[in-house]
Parts: structure tokens; sequence; C-alpha cells
């Protein structure tokens, strides 16, 4: 199994975020984990993603314990993190972005004296991941020039030049336009599969999307799992899509 | 290019100084080359790594008392095993004080360098058989290369050999700083300053090359301080004191910390200000106070962001 949470739990205060959850996802994947607000997603995301330790239960990522271990260590065993907001590096460029990345994936982000310049390996990388991701043209331009959907590209091309085995995804297509949505998905899974990614994790409140690209779709209420299983049964279950959409999907 | 150009006229200019101008002139450069290879470090910390350090003169008097304990109490004159040592000091003593420092950031790492820098003026001022006091400690004319340079008096000394000895450990430590910052690790500085969060998502250990980032400018500070010592001969308190670290900051400022050269810069500019504004007036500090809240609210860029917007990417 590449990714698991056993009976967590997780409390701010008094308030229970996620209460008992558990969830295997094994290599192959691509999950949505869906509900309404205040179902606990986020939260079991940063779980997930090591950034908050759980009150009780444990994760497991390839098998070792990573409850509470922090980003750097998750990037370094193979799981990468882009966020439900745009988050760049307002002044790096498009280049720069990504070859931060690289470097620190290469474990050399600390040396000292090695010139980056001349390092034609690692912004060939750089180049073709951008391309990759459509931003081949921006190579040389700060982030906070993009647009809106361009960052969001961004912000997941250096996740995935960490060269992941799992990557989550928090709202991927959240702040852009209906029409780029599809779009930014084809880019994302198509990348995915170039890239020999393991399992996508997503975030997604948008069902066209979540029941356009899920293979499994984990609907969480009250911190709760509430349905877990391929998108068909989730659409064929009408008490399940009326908690999470508020509706059954026609 | 024009940059270039007009780094490489600056710098011709600096090399045939001593041809053209007065000895008071070239002393008055003296201090600006320091206080440049010190503004190098601060600059690292401040313009590529995001942290603001209102105590790096407590690195700069560490040089300093360096050169007076090496030079008049252990009878080590050679310029060279001074820099060493007060980098070697200088490195020593960062890596406590960076541990404490770097687990803050913003307000909280500015204040708690101040307070370090305090805590260090302090013992300067009250240890007085290991420090001197308020008096400080000498500073012995040193050699340089191993040539003591005993024909010449202390001017043509300071305006000759140690000039030229000054002008190319500026240099060197600009070559050096700038290999840094376009190195793997001054990438990632860049990407903490920019996102600290972000930067950890994809694998930078943000506290631990913070932590780099600090030693490295106090090593430089403390390179600076030695030097800065030499044509006083004295190393006392208040180099350690905070108004010290607020002129390195304003000179970081006036010079624009978003680009490579303003520290260097900002120390000639300052250096040259200050003379000519302490001769014409006894409110210098006003002036330089009124000075200062210009730049920031006009000229947040400072004098280099005048001419170019931003630093280059890698």
């Amino acid at each position: 199994m590449l990714l698991e949470a056993v009976g967590v739990r997780k409390f701010y205060g008094t308030f229970c975020a996620l209460d008992g959850v558990t969830l295997a996802i094994p290599a192959g994947q691509f999950v949505s984990i869906v509900g309404p607000n205040g179902a606990g997603k986020t939260t079991l995301v940063n779980v997930l993603t090591g950034l908050v330790p759980p009150s009780d239960g444990r994760v497991r990522f390839k098998g070792r314990d990573v409850a509470g271990v922090g980003p750097v260590r998750l990037a370094r065993l193979g799981m990468a993190r882009a966020f439900q907001l745009v988050n760049v590096f307002p002044d790096l460029t498009v280049a720069d972005t990504i070859a931060v990345a690289v470097v620190n994936r290469q474990r050399r982000g600390a040396r000292l004296f090695a010139s980056l310049r001349g390092d034609r390996a690692l912004w060939d990388e750089v180049a073709a991941l951008a391309a990759l991701f459509g931003l081949g043209a921006s190579l040389g331009r700060p982030a906070r020039t993009l647009a809106q959907g361009d960052k969001k590209l961004l912000d997941v091309a250096s996740a995935f030049a960490l060269s992941p085995e799992v990557i989550l995804l928090d709202e991927p297509t959240s702040g852009v336009s209906t029409a780029d949505k599809h779009a930014i998905m084809e880019v994302l899974v198509q990348a995915a599969a170039r890239l020999g990614i393991k399992s996508i994790i997503q975030v997604e409140h948008d069902m066209d999307i979540v029941f356009g690209y899920s293979d499994r779709i984990v609907a969480l209420h009250q911190g709760r799992v509430l349905a877990d299983g391929p998108p068909a049964a989730l659409q064929a279950d009408a008490e399940v899509m009326a908690t999470v959409v508020g509706r059954a999907r026609a | 290019m024009i940059g270039r150009a007009a780094t490489g006229a600056a710098l011709i200019a600096l090399v045939l100084a001593p041809f053209v101008a007065s000895p008071y002139q070239l002393t008055l450069l003296l201090p600006a080359f320091a206080y440049g290879i010190a503004l190098l470090g601060l600059n690292l910390l401040f313009g590529t790594a995001g942290l603001l350090s209102f105590g790096h003169a407590l690195f700069v008097a560490l040089g300093a008392y360096t050169a007076a304990w090496l030079t008049t109490r252990t009878g080590v004159r050679s310029l060279e095993v001074i820099v060493l040592a007060a980098a070697l000091v200088g490195a020593t003593v960062a890596v406590p004080v960076g541990l404490l420092c770097v687990r803050y950031v913003k307000i909280y790492f500015g204040m708690l360098t101040l307070a370090f820098g305090m805590l260090f003026y302090s013992f300067l001022y009250k240890f007085y058989t290991l420090t001197g006091g308020d008096e400080g400690i000498r500073v012995l004319r040193p050699t340089l290369v191993g040539a003591p340079f005993a024909d010449l008096d202390k001017v043509a000394f300071l305006i000759g050999p140690f000039y030229y000895y000054a002008l190319a450990l500026l240099v060197a430590a600009a070559l050096l700083m700038r290999r840094i910052v376009r190195s793997p690790l001054g990438l990632s500085l860049r990407a903490i300053r920019e996102n600290a969060d972000k930067a950890a998502f994809v694998g930078v250990s943000v506290r631990r090359y913070r932590f780099y980032a600090f030693v490295i400018a106090a090593v430089f500070g403390a390179v600076g301080g030695t030097l800065l010592a030499v044509p006083t001969g004295l190393a006392d308190p208040l180099l350690a004191y905070w108004t010290h670290s607020g002129n390195l900051v304003f000179m970081l400022l006036l010079g624009g910390f978003q680009h490579f050269l303003g520290p260097i810069v900002g120390a000639l500019v300052f250096i040259v200000l200050q003379d000519s504004v302490m001769s014409l007036t006894a409110y210098w500090r006003l002036v330089f106070g009124g000075l200062l809240a210009v730049v920031v609210i006009f000229f947040p860029g400072g004098l280099l962001g005048l001419s170019r917007p931003r630093e280059r990417s890698v």
C-alpha cells in the first residue's frame, strides 16, 4: 500500500475535524476527496502530508509512519503537494521556481559554490517540465506576472519536479475559469502519466472534475468517511450524493 | 552589459584612486571597503533570505576585537591569519546565536539579533580585563602577505599597501558572494524569502538554510570588522552598539538590497555622505534620519534601484 491512514482523529480544541478516518491508497489510483464545507477534507490532506500531526491514529507512506514528519521529509520520501490557493514564489521566474524543486530533490540545495548557470542538465530538465505544463514560453517570467491558471500550473509543476510517487492536490482548479478547468486537469493527468506518478489524491468541489477524472471517490462528512468507492457507486447512492453535493446528480 | 561596464569602470577608478585622490579621500574609502564586505554578508541574510538583522554589528565588532586581541595580546601580526581567525570566530559565535535566531522570522528575528548584539556590547563594556572596557583594545599595524612595511608611516601604509589589500579583499569577497548567491543555496534562500511554506513543500530545509545564511553573513561581518579596525587602530564597544547595526541597515537600504552591488554602493555613499554632512553641521544624525525616510518612502530600491528594477534570475 502506498499511503494509509488508520483511525486518524484530529481535534482542534474540542472540535473534532477528523473522526477515525481509515483510508488505504494503492498505486495507480486517482482518488478524489469530496464533501461539504467543514467535512474535514483539507484537514485530512494536511494530516496525510505531515503538515499537522494527527491527535490519534497513524499515517503510513510506503510502510513508514509519517505522521507529522513535515513537508521536507515527505518530499524526500516521494510525496508532494500543491495548495488550494495559488502558492508560488512571486519574484522567482518560472525556470527558477521549478529549479528550486529539482536541486532540492537532488539533495544539492545547500551547495554553496556549485554554479547553477552552467548546469545544462538542470535547465534541460526545467525546460522539459515547464513545457509539459504549457509554461515553456514563460521560463524567464517572474511568477507574479503569470495568469491565474498558469500560476496554478506552475505550483503543480514545481510539485511534480520533485518526481513524487504520490501527489496531493488541494482544489487544483479553484480560482480558475470554468473554461480552463478541464484544460488544467488534462495537463495534470498527462504530466502525471509521463512522469510516472503512481497516485494522485485531490480535494475537489467541482463534481464534473471529480467524476470526470477519478478512479475512486472518498466522501467525507463531519470528519468521517461517508462513502468510499468508484464514481459509479457514489453516483448511484442518492443519500450520499445529497449529503456531498446537496442534490442528487442528474 | 551596462551594469558590468559600470562595475568595471568603478573598479578601475578605485585601482587608480591612489594616484589621483588625496590621502584624506583615500582613508575615507577604507571603511567603505570594510563595510562593503560586512554588508555583502548582511545582504545575503536580508536581500536574499529575507531576514533583517538588527544585530549584525556584533560580528563586525567580533572581527575588530579578534584583530585587536591577536595583534596586541598574542603578537600575531599577519593580516591573513587575522582575517582567517576572525572568520572562524565569527562562524563559531554565529552557530549558537544563529541556531536560536533562525527559529524566528520578521520582527522577532530582528529583535533577537538586536538583543544578542546588545548582549555582546555589554560584555565588551563590562569585562574590562578581557576587552579593555569602554577604552577598547588597540589594533596594531598588521603585516600584509608577510611584509611589515616598516619604512612607511601610518598614512602611507594605509593609503598604499593596505588600500590595495582591502580593495582586493573586497573584490574577492564580492566574487565569493556572487558565487554563493548564484549557487543552489542562493536559489533556495530566494525561494525561502519569497514563500517559506511553499519552499518547504518543494524540499527546502527552511530553517537549516536560514542558519547557513546566518553563519555566512557572520563570517563576512567579522572579516569586514577586521579591516575596519586596522585604519582606526582601535576596537571599542561602540562597534557592537545597536546604532552601528542601524547604520549597516541604512547603508543596505541606501545602496539597494535587491541588487548584488547595492551593499558596496551603499557603504561608499554612506561614508562619503557622512563625512560631508558632518563637516557641515553638528546635526548630521538629523540629516541622516531625514535621508533614510526619503530613501524608504521614495526610493525603496535604493540608489541602484534607480537604474535596474530587480535582481536577475539564476
